[in-house]
């Protein structure tokens, strides 16, 4: 995706949260039903709240929906339950079994899925519109009643120890996986949500089920809904598909927490024609006054596209690396920033230097004038063109909830980034970058 | 996802792309993309039966430039992607990765606009532009809003001509493309076997060469190479530019004749593209590629099959429904036995890549189970094509497989640049666009016997090569046997 400083959690989480800063009304014209259509906050007689955006211009519905707790929920010696019970959700549930249920589904076009992220079990729903009745009825029991058949189980659990199998030599697995532990130690974000080849076959049936029983509750529920549903009809789905679930969770409190401070370089041997380099360190929260300042000096350092200065610098100057990015990853309990390259051995040397070259420079002397009209440029155009298709609008609604923004930031969001000033960009790139990078190369030998 | 493309992968993507087990990563990029298509209509008694897509607008220009218009006004958004028909199967022989180094090369700047001008266009306005290669197609696309069409329009115009090359932002750049192929492939031993597979099974076409190159011949691309191959290839009789989005084709004509109508075209572009052809296959054929990282060995099976453009009429279709019933999901049959039944595999999977100007494949990956033999499964597997080939498949598993399909249909209208994508991988591999609309219908018409015979005709181990990923042993383990 095109907005790096917009990225949340997706190194851990698999499946990701992007955010999409969003459509400002004067650029949407008439002829936008989309995005402009106003977002309305319902609240469905058994008290789910939900916000919608009703579109019948395809006649499909999506619906993106958290539970607060997620990969952080897993007990500490058994990483891997919250995504065990993710991949086991729509294997059987009620009286369908396995087969059946996924006869179900895909009968009648249903895509379900679930996913455990650090803070957050998410899951999508989407559906044809005449299909609608039948698609909350299967997830209403995939969330009350799945089965954990042990056959099933066991089956699940062979993918999910394959996936780790083949990670556990993996450039960019083992560099993710080692940054995200040396930056939180102890903390639970120091886990992996898929969990290790020592814990998933810990896992028992019930574990899952007390995974369950903590987190799927209605109190910590959050759900937007976009597409060809009218709010009286979906205010009835939601209560027949969540209403059942009990009023409370029983999340365990996670601490607030501030990842390792850089300066510090782990090197992980593996014998690959090109190093894996991935560098961060604390960044800044989403509450955080200066989180916006910080968006845009981390579009101007590493964001996508193909203008950043680490792009710039690393790739088109040098021809060092293909890839060389870097992106904010807010939790609800920390922040970091984190960025990858890979670059053959003979030049990780180089190619490390010169990343730590490009922060020092901007942490130093802050951006441009240019820069920082071009970035908040960037910031504000990008929300329309990120907006178009029904599920990135749920996915962008759902993220602004979990984020606790206004129902109508899209609308404020232009003025906030117009808000940033040079001054601004200046503290919040010395405060992102000025400690140095917390660095874990994968490769044949060690950077001097 | 995962053709070729100039900017970079983020983190996920290479992961995905380092975890070819259930989807065969390099081949699709060569011929990727079973989803997608533009249209679908009723199903027998099913859920399917909704509105159709409007027919895309479509008109050309006197230099032979052909213009596909999709509309789509939810959003003031347009996809702007123009689609050059040649690929890494044009290379001349002994230059692989040529077609794929150029377009690295054509963010490199005109004679009118300078390196990063484009590029900062299309971000100031909160944009993204990429690029990508195929076996047979190179595309290049913006996403912008609508108000930069215009703009947009005048660029890719401009780049199709007008490219300026100098020696030293070639040599950096093809360090970025050895690079990528670092990442994508000598990185990862998973995409080594398919670089082998390919090689192995296609005996005589270019597509037995991955898209990217080899590494020895990407070395010595140069400057003249790429300029070469850009001056005989880039041209607008041998491109289809395709705007999705919130426009019309009455306003976009005008703007579409002011930036494009005064190229000439190419002369000798070949009204055909003739690639040396596959003989018929007389030899099932095995891998191995054996590497110390391999921790979760794999198998793949590769079938040589007719494209949509290369199969007589019909039979295209009935592939992509043998490819479901054999392959997608948990209730195929291959996932049924292989990972349900006999518990031999964690996973099991099967594709038809319809899109190729040439023959095609149809393939199945298999994770195996800690201790289970490479035997056992290729067994298992014969197995269930050998019921396949013998006996009709039940009504009901047909029809599962093709609402799987025709799903794709039905969720690809929720986005243009999916729409845009379907539309020109198609286009540039040969079918026109009542080929393509006619897709979801033709899936419906697929019978059990045509399945069936597929199965006998297609599945022919003598059409095929299987792969095997495994741990090399180490040196003090191997001189001890």
């Amino acid at each position: 995706m095109t907005q790096s400083c917009t990225r949340r959690d997706v190194l851990l989480a698999g499946a990701s949260g992007s955010i999409a800063i969003l459509a400002s009304p004067s650029l949407l014209a008439a002829t936008s039903t989309l995005a402009a259509t106003k977002i309305k906050h319902l609240v469905s007689p058994c008290g789910i709240k939900a916000t919608l955006v009703q579109d019948a211009t395809v006649p499909l519905i999506a619906v993106e929906y958290a539970f607060g707790g997620g990969a952080t929920q897993d007990p500490s010696e058994k990483p891997g339950v919250g995504h065990m019970v993710a991949s086991l959700l729509d294997e059987g549930a009620g009286d369908l079994d396995a087969k059946t249920f996924h006869e179900r589904l895909d009968g009648r076009a249903i895509e379900l899925s679930f996913a455990s992220h650090r803070d957050y079990f998410r899951g999508s729903l989407h559906t044809l519109k005449d299909c609608k009745e039948d698609a909350f009825d299967l997830l209403r029991l995939a969330l009350t009643s799945p089965r954990f058949d042990p056959a099933d189980v066991e089956r699940i659990r062979a993918g999910v120890l394959a996936k780790l199998r083949h990670d556990s030599t993996n450039p960019a697995s083992l560099a993710n996986r080692k940054f995200f532990e040396v930056a939180f130690k102890d903390h639970p974000y120091a886990r992996q949500a898929e969990g290790t080849l020592e814990s998933v076959p810990k896992i028992d049936v019930a574990d899952l089920k007390g995974y369950l029983r903590s987190v799927i509750a209605k109190d910590a529920l959050k759900i937007a809904v976009v597409g060809d549903i009218d709010p009286e009809v979906l205010c009835k789905l939601l209560d027949m598909t969540f209403g059942g679930l009990p009023a409370s969770s029983n999340s365990t409190p996670v601490a607030d927490v501030v990842a390792a401070k850089p300066p510090q370089r782990i090197f992980i041997p593996l014998d690959v024609p090109q190093t894996f380099v991935t560098f961060g360190g604390p960044g800044v929260r989403r509450t955080e006054p200066d989180f916006m300042a910080a968006c845009v000096v981390n579009h101007i350092l590493g964001g996508g596209g193909l203008t950043s200065r680490l792009f710039r610098e690393v790739r088109e100057k040098r021809g060092l690396a293909y890839f060389v990015s870097e992106r904010l990853v807010w939790m609800d309990h920390s922040a970091v920033f984190v960025g990858d390259s890979g670059t053959r051995a003979d030049r990780a040397g180089r190619t490390v230097e010169e990343i730590e070259r490009q922060v020092r420079h901007l942490a130093e002397k802050g951006p441009t004038q240019q820069e920082l009209d071009d970035a908040k440029s960037y910031l504000k155009g990008s929300q329309i063109v990120a907006l178009n298709t029904t599920s990135k609008l749920a996915r962008t609604m759902l993220q602004h909830q979990l984020d606790r923004l206004p129902i109508d930031y899209l609308e404020k969001h232009d003025s906030v980034v117009d808000a940033v000033t040079l001054e601004d960009a200046k503290r919040a790139a010395a405060r992102l970058w000025g400690g140095g990078l917390l660095t874990v190369l994968v490769g044949r030998s060690p950077v001097p | 996802m995962s053709d070729r493309s100039s900017v970079t992968a983020n983190t996920k993507e290479i992961a995905a792309r380092a975890f070819p087990m259930t989807r065969t990563t390099l081949v699709e990029e060569r011929t990727r993309d079973s989803t997608t298509p533009n249209q679908y209509g009723s199903h027998e008694g099913g859920v399917l039966a909704q509105a159709r897509w409007d027919r895309p607008a479509i008109f050309s220009l006197q230099n032979g430039l052909e213009v596909v218009v999709i509309p789509d006004h939810r959003t003031p958004v347009v996809t702007q992607m123009i689609w050059y028909k040649v690929g890494s199967a044009d290379e001349p022989p002994g230059r692989s990765g040529l077609a794929h180094f150029l377009e690295h090369l054509m963010f490199k700047g005109t004679s009118k606009h300078p390196p990063g001008e484009f590029t900062q266009a299309v971000q100031r306005v909160g944009g993204y532009q990429n690029a990508f290669t195929g076996t047979d197609y190179t595309s290049y696309f913006q996403h912008v809003p609508r108000d930069q069409l215009g703009k947009m329009l005048e660029f890719e115009a401009d780049r199709m001509t007008n490219l300026v090359l100098k020696d030293e932002d070639v040599l950096s750049e093809r360090d970025v493309v050895l690079e990528e192929l670092n990442m994508g492939v000598a990185n990862n031993p998973g995409a080594r076997l398919i670089e082998q597979m390919l090689a192995a099974l296609y005996l005589n076409h270019p597509y037995g060469r991955l898209i990217i190159g080899w590494r020895q011949e990407i070395e010595k691309l140069g400057r003249e190479d790429a300029l070469g191959f850009y001056k005989r290839f880039y041209a607008p009789n041998n491109a289809i530019l395709i705007i999705a989005g919130d426009v019309e084709a009455g306003a976009l004509r005008p703007l579409v004749e002011t930036s494009f109508g005064g190229i000439p075209l190419q002369p000798r572009i070949p009204a055909e593209r003739l690639r040396p052809q596959e003989p018929p296959p007389a030899a099932e054929r095995t891998v191995t590629l054996a590497d110390p990282r391999v921790e979760q060995p794999v198998l793949h099976r590769y079938y040589l099959v007719p494209s949509a453009r290369t199969a007589v009429a019909g039979e295209s279709p009935v592939l992509d429904v043998l490819a479901q019933l054999m392959g997608g999901g948990i209730n195929s049959y291959l996932y049924r036995a292989l990972v349900i039944d006999k518990k031999l595999a964690s996973s099991a999977s099967a594709r038809y890549e319809p899109t190729a100007l040439d023959s095609s494949l149809l393939t199945i990956s298999v994770t195996p189970e800690p201790g289970i033999e490479f035997g056992q499964i290729e067994y298992a597997i014969d197995g269930v094509i050998a019921g396949i080939a013998q006996h009709p498949a039940r009504t009901e598993d047909i029809e599962l497989a093709k609402t799987r399909l025709l799903a794709q249909a039905i969720y690809a209208q929720d986005d243009q640049a999916k729409l845009a994508a379907w539309y020109g991988r198609r286009l540039t591999t040969g079918l026109t666009i009542d080929e393509i609309r006619g897709w979801p219908d033709s899936i419906r018409e697929v019978s059990a016997a045509q399945v069936l015979a597929a199965a006998r005709k297609w599945l022919d181990k003598k059409r095929s090569v299987t792969g095997y990923l495994v741990k090399e042993p180490t040196q003090r383990h191997a001189e001890r046997r």
